[in-house]
């Protein structure tokens, strides 16, 4: 029985996901990208096969920035395309605004009756993106999903500058001045926040708005944003693959096709 | 290729520096262009003039030079070829559209200005441009702030003339810029040591007149709704050089083209496969070598089919009243041809969104791609009306902020990439 393999190499981690002929997740797991996509493709490669899905047998699509690394795809499409659809199968909706909080862009995607009606990217500096947090996550000793959850505690603290750069110097200063850990993770999470909401308010839209990526894990993010979108965010468990997804199921597109 | 290094050098350029550029040209052109697949034949004329850019024209415009002619440097649409022809000047466009030139721009100007000044300032001062040492004078205009700033730099090193813009279309605006013709006039005559009679204006305004309507020619076989004879990459090049071609040649060679392409209309000879997705691109020039962001949307899927720009439509839209008898009435005939462009310096400027809503049924576009070089405040501004207008129109359209680095050519492969997805 054909399955539909999506391969989602972003620049931080590589998702992979098969779904089974009736859209049913069979398999999912992530590897970090390190620095040859080309090598972390064969590492899933040999990951399908021993799980029993040899993409020579199945239909395979790859998305993300490393999309065109994967030597057995059968089309690369971009991550735009595939996270509107991944969000789509995951939260059971044909009208929602996809942000995905991405390793080195993030996208706000506008999807309407199961269309992709507009998009917007960060230009290519990494403010607002999953590797600003990933940078003052290590200048303060921590790992990010902790440093999220720390900025609950926090507050009072704010960071001005949106460039990564910049900002680690203001969060260097912060630790040198004394300020309280939790309340610089807070600083740090509500810049973030805010960045994206601004850029999120662009697409003027009321419909269920839903976060993907690995971010989408961090209840306290998506609680932050909800709050400056003043909407409620939604979020999945599988919510990280939802690039992964959407790539398998154009990757079922690619075999209907045929 | 003939060994032009002996005339750039008698040009005073830095030539060690310029084999930089000569070497990284036809690469870049390669990869560009003769990579495409079917191109129209007479497609050879335009890769020749490439693959010899700095040479052959040079030479053409030094020769003339000899005889006593002289050559005028231009950077932008609104100044009036015309005149410049009536005096027997010949008119060479001096925009630049290399990351090459970028740093010597930036010794001297902000880094927060577009690269499209930055490159042109640093082509004079960094001696690397043939065409920035030929020309005898340099005609600018105020259409930006950062060009008239810039204007005042390149005036401590070669004559320099500024032509003043009125930024409205009032009736009042239209006389101003009558008048600021008429000073051109003076200005080229007394320069070039000519008069300028009814007669010969009459002839120029002709030339040029025919050259604009080939350009459209070409520009009408891209409007086939069911075939693209010719791919937006090469059609960009031919809008590219006729800046700086002659105008006559340009008119001829534009023609033989525009018959070319409307026999592979009726053959159904198309460069890209049928149902490829339409592009119109709007926004800031794009001038020679600039093929970024038309090669990315080329390779992407989808076919570039028109260009809302100075390097587009802007450039050979609407004509000259011909056939006018005195001076007075050719001056206000050209001031109100020229007025008609709906450059972004205009305030208000409805027309522009009128153009790309007329464009976009004209071209049968499936999608716009509003494309802004970094730090032009005018066109990025504008941008906010043009998108909204646009998508009222229900025609998709995907703002672009980049410049003449390669260093987000990935980026925006993902983002047109996605466009392309998003159209079907």
């Amino acid at each position: 029985m054909m399955h539909y393999i999506g391969i989602d190499i972003g620049s931080t981690c590589a998702k992979t996901v098969v779904l089974d002929p009736k859209q049913e997740i069979v398999l999912s797991f992530v590897l970090p990208t390190g620095w040859s996509s080309v090598d972390t493709a064969e590492e899933i490669r040999s990951r399908l096969c021993g799980a029993g899905y040899d993409p020579a047998d199945n239909c395979c699509v790859s998305t993300g920035y490393g999309r065109v690394a994967v030597p057995y795809t059968q089309k690369a499409v971009t991550e735009i395309t595939c996270h509107a659809k991944g969000a789509m199968l995951l939260h059971g909706s044909r009208d929602l605004t996809v942000i995905d909080i991405g390793g080195q862009d993030t996208k706000i995607i506008r999807v309407e009756d199961g269309q992709i009606k507009d998009f917007i990217m960060n230009d290519k500096c990494s403010a607002g993106t999953g590797r600003f947090l990933e940078v003052m996550a290590n200048t303060l000793g921590l790992r990010p999903d902790d440093m999220c959850e720390l900025a609950r505690q926090g507050g009072g603290v704010s960071i001005s500058s949106l460039c990564t750069v910049f900002a680690e110097s203001e969060v260097i200063s912060l630790i040198g001045r004394g300020e309280k850990k939790e309340n610089i993770a807070f600083a740090v999470v509500d810049s973030i926040v805010k960045k994206v909401a601004s850029q999120a308010k662009r697409l003027e839209d009321d419909s269920l708005v839903c976060l993907t990526g690995g971010l989408c894990e961090s209840d306290y993010i998506r609680t932050a944003l909800g709050r400056q979108l003043r909407t409620e965010v939604k979020a999945v468990a599988q919510g990280r693959y939802a690039g992964a997804v959407g790539a398998a199921l154009c990757a079922a597109e690619v075999t209907k096709k045929r | 290729m003939a060994d032009r290094r002996e005339m750039w050098k008698e040009l005073g350029m830095d030539v060690d520096t310029h084999d930089g550029l000569c070497a990284a040209l036809p690469v870049a052109f390669g990869d560009v262009y003769l990579s495409q697949k079917n191109r129209p034949e007479g497609m050879a004329f335009w890769d020749f003039v490439v693959s010899d850019i700095h040479g052959i024209r040079p030479a053409e415009l030094l020769e003339a030079q000899k005889e006593g002619r002289k050559v005028f440097g231009t950077f932008c649409v609104f100044v009036p070829d015309e005149i410049v022809v009536a005096a027997n000047g010949i008119v060479t466009g001096l925009c630049g559209g290399s990351q090459f030139w970028v740093p010597d721009g930036e010794k001297v100007l902000p880094k927060s200005t577009c690269p499209l000044v930055k490159a042109s300032v640093g082509a004079r001062l960094g001696r690397t441009c043939p065409f920035f040492r030929i020309a005898d004078m340099y005609v600018g205009e105020t259409t930006c702030d950062g060009k008239k700033k810039a204007y005042e730099i390149l005036g401590e090193d070669v004559p320099m003339y500024i032509m003043d813009l009125p930024q409205m279309k009032r009736e009042c605006d239209m006389l101003k810029w009558k008048d600021e013709i008429v000073a051109f006039a003076k200005k080229v005559e007394e320069f070039t040591g000519n008069t300028i009679t009814p007669e010969k204006l009459d002839e120029a305004i002709r030339l040029i007149n025919n050259k604009r309507k080939a350009l459209a020619r070409v520009f009408e076989a891209r409007k086939n709704p069911d075939n693209i004879p010719i791919s937006g990459t090469d059609a960009l090049l031919v809008t590219q050089i006729a800046f700086f071609d002659d105008p006559a040649r340009c008119a001829e060679m534009c023609n033989k083209l525009a018959d070319e392409l409307e026999e592979r209309n009726r053959q159904g000879v198309s460069v890209f496969e049928k149902g490829t997705k339409r592009i119109m691109i709007t926004g800031t020039p794009m001038a020679i070598p600039n093929w970024k962001l038309h090669h990315i949307v080329e390779t992407s899927g989808a076919a570039v089919v028109c260009e809302e720009m100075c390097t587009g439509t802007r450039y050979f839209e609407n004509l000259v009243e011909e056939g006018l008898g005195t001076l007075d009435e050719q001056y206000m005939a050209l001031s109100k041809r020229y007025m008609k462009n709906n450059c972004a310096c205009f305030t208000p400027n409805p027309g522009r969104v009128e153009d790309i809503l007329r464009l976009a049924k004209e071209y049968h576009v499936d999608g716009v791609i509003d494309v802004n070089l970094k730090f032009c405040c005018l066109y990025d501004t504008e941008g906010y009306s043009v998108e909204r207008a646009l998508k009222e129109a229900g025609i998709p359209v995907l703002g672009i902020e980049t410049d003449y680095d390669d260093g987000d050519s990935e980026q925006l492969r993902t983002r047109i990439g996605a466009f392309v997805e998003m159209l079907g």
